[in-house]
């Protein structure tokens, strides 16, 4: 284990509820309960991947994260620092230190604004990181590091860039204050298949040449495979299990993984035949009256009726799991 | 044995600012009863345009169809504007990726469903809700007796893709086109959706032409496959031909670039560069400018759809030798 002063990121008990709209709702008063309790903590220079069916939490937890949104209930420390109730100077440093990378690079970039001028944003921002005089340079070694040519490009607009090229414009301002964590939200969801492994290739260079942390969010279960170090599982805003990839998609124990798993095709027609498949039935419920107990019970084929009345804790050491019954490894 | 769809050198080109964007350059596919052919390619590649020209639900003008579409061996871009539309309506369903757009929103699917039916099979009112009731409950949409009367909206996205199957199902056709039936969905329920196609396509004997960026649900679904690039065809193949050996460059590299969810790899393999805008082709082949095994001849010399052993065929200068270097 490394040392826990190696934690750059604590999460505990997160809480994100949204209001729901009075007009025209049954349901007036209600509240989304789109990230309902999720901790974790984040090391620094790992890559933990948060994967996760639409609509279960992912973007919310990511925006609130990064102090885009403020959380209902728990907190998110980065060192001594709670992120939701810093000010001044603290939070300024704060922002600095935890980036975010958007899934749209078509919208998440100023289409009015060169990429010199989107590139020298932060340093505005923070004006104490870098002297003036200096920035031009480093804006160069910026785009060299994402592996784009900044004779060429510095003076264009984003709609003059391919989407793989824009998303890589996206990293380089998250990475421009050199952050400690990077949450990047659907990085690659965008992008053709031929141009994600280049970001993908792109982020994993990154990491080992400056040692940032990544929570890296997607639905693309292989993707996430790939690049993360732990991989946590989401379901209805809370975490079902968490754990190191090998032995999560190798073995995993809570049953929502496992049907996630088996859900995923496989691109090799040979195993077709073999291959065992749990096909769930109906579709995730409404985060705004979840399931009582286990939030997973309306479609999991071992729900027993202590499953409908005690909610399981994400409990284990290595990799903890949120279930009565955990599937043997 | 003549086969159920066939294209030959479909082209269909748009008006652009500068000149004509050509969507689909010269596409050939044939697709057998009972048969899953699988249209792969990237965004942009003209998956969705072939399908439209087959289907003939392309504005023309200002679209412009080229080539040959024959169903059983009779031509369709020749027909008249009516039969066109008979023959597409009964003869060919579609799924898109939207079921929201596809839908319409103001009348319950049960009445979307039914005047399907009463229009073009000239059902009673009653026979024609009690055959939509079926329907539903074939695509398993659960107590569908009392969800006809339901609106698109007041279904999840699983289901509306599934009342879109209903709909394209509805007349019992004999080529169902479905345009990335599953992309809009998550895993769970794509697998859900994937199953329903296949099971319904062993009981109809259907012709399958399944459009997708996907190899995953290549690989599960498809017994044979049409790669698109740049609006051609570049590779054609059984499943297992392409899977195990591509022929192209531009396959090779799809295959290589995918993480697996079943594997950890150290790095990636990424084509470089992006693809071309289909208003402005490189001159030779379309690949050229990313392909790993470029030469000369490349640049200048457009390589035609060229036949490989076993049936196949590659478009590349250079398919017997990556044939023979991708093979296991
Ligand atoms: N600002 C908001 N107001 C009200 N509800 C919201 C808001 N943002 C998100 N939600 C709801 O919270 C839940 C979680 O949404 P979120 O966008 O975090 O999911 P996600 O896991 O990122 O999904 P996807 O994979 O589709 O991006 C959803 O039910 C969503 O409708
Ligand atoms: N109605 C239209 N008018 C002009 N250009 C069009 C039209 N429809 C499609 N195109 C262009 O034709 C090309 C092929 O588009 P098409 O929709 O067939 O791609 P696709 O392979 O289905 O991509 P995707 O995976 O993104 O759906 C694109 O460059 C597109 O911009
Ligand atoms: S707690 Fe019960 S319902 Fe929940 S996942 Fe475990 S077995 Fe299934
Ligand atoms: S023709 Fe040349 S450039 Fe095109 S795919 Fe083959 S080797 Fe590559
Ligand atoms: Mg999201
Ligand atoms: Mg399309």
């Amino acid at each position: 284990m490394p040392p826990s002063d190696d934690v750059v990121l604590r999460v505990e008990n997160l809480v994100k509820h949204f209001p729901l709209k009075r007009s025209g709702s049954l349901r007036a008063g209600g509240v989304v309960k789109a990230v309902d309790g999720v901790s974790f903590e984040l090391r620094r220079g790992e890559t933990l991947g948060v994967v996760g069916e639409s609509g279960c939490g992912k973007s919310t937890l990511a925006r609130t994260l990064v102090g885009l949104e403020k959380p209902t209930g728990g907190s998110v420390r980065f060192g001594d620092a709670v992120v939701h109730t810093a000010r001044g100077r603290e939070l300024r440093a704060l922002r600095r230190r935890i980036q975010i990378v958007l899934q749209d690079p078509y919208t998440s970039l100023n289409p009015r604004r060169t990429i010199r001028e989107i590139l020298t944003q932060p340093f505005e921002i923070h004006p104490d990181v870098l002297p003036k005089a200096r920035r031009t340079a480093r804006i160069s070694e910026l785009l060299d590091l994402v592996g784009l040519d900044p004779s060429l490009h510095l003076d264009r607009y984003p709609h003059q860039f391919s989407g793989g090229q824009r998303q890589r414009i996206g990293i380089a301002r998250a990475l421009a204050l050199q952050p400690d964590v990077v949450v990047c939200d659907e990085p690659v969801s965008a992008l053709d298949v031929s141009v994600q492994a280049q970001v993908v290739n792109l982020l994993e260079r990154l990491q080992k040449e400056l040692g940032v942390a990544y929570v890296f969010i997607a639905h693309d279960l292989s993707v996430v495979r790939h690049i993360s170090d732990r991989v946590a599982v989401m379901y209805l805003g809370k975490l079902v299990e968490s754990g190191p990839g090998a032995p999560l998609y190798d073995a995993p124990r809570h049953p929502y993984t496992k049907a996630l798993l088996s859900a995923v095709p496989v691109p090799e027609p040979a195993s077709r035949t073999n291959r065992q498949r749990i096909l769930l039935a109906g579709d995730p419920p409404s985060p705004v009256d979840p399931p009582s107990g286990c939030r997973f019970r309306t479609r999991c084929w071992q729900a027993t009726d202590t499953c409908a009345t005690q909610e399981p804790p994400l409990a284990g050491p290595e990799h903890p799991v949120a279930c009565h019954y955990p599937l043997a490894a | 044995m003549e086969p159920l769809l066939k294209v030959t050198d479909l082209r269909v080109s748009f008006p652009g600012p500068s000149g004509p964007v050509h969507a689909v350059n010269g596409v050939g596919l044939e697709l057998a009863a009972g048969r899953t052919l699988a249209l792969l390619g990237e965004s942009g590649s003209g998956k969705s345009v072939t399908a439209q020209a087959v289907m003939g639900i392309l504005d023309v003008p200002p679209a412009r169809v080229a080539g040959s579409v024959t169903l059983r061996g009779r031509e369709l871009l020749t027909l008249s504007p009516r039969d066109r539309d008979r023959v597409s309506g009964e003869e060919i369903g579609m799924v898109f990726q939207d079921a929201m757009a596809a839908l319409n929103p103001v009348f319950s699917v049960g009445d979307q469903i039914t005047e399907l039916l009463r229009v073009r099979r000239g059902m009673s009112r009653a026979d024609a809700r009690r055959r939509a009731v079926e329907l539903l409950d074939r695509v398993r949409i659960p107590a569908p007796a009392n969800r006809v009367k339901d609106y698109p909206h007041q279904f999840s996205g699983g289901m509306r893709q599934r009342v879109m199957i209903a709909l394209a199902i509805a007349l019992e056709p004999a080529v169902l086109i479905a345009d990335e039936p599953t992309t809009a969905l998550d895993v769970t329920v794509q697998a859900q959706v994937m199953e329903l196609i296949a099971e319904i396509q062993r009981d109809s004997g259907m012709g399958l032409l399944l459009i997708t960026h996907d190899l995953g649900v290549v690989a599960e679904v498809a017994d044979d496959v049409a790669v698109m690039y740049a609006g051609r065809i570049v590779e054609r193949g059984t499943v297992e031909q392409i899977f195990d050996g591509p022929a192209h460059p531009y396959t090779e590299g799809l295959l290589a670039s995918m993480p697996r969810v079943d594997r950890t790899d150290e790095e990636l393999y990424a084509i470089p560069g992006a693809p071309p805008n289909p208003a402005r082709l490189p001159t030779g082949c379309p690949f050229h400018l990313r392909c790993h095994r470029v030469t000369p001849e490349c640049r200048s010399d457009l390589p035609a759809l060229e036949p490989l052993p076993a049936h196949r065929a590659s478009a590349c200068h250079h398919r017997t030798e990556v044939l023979h270097a991708t093979q296991r």
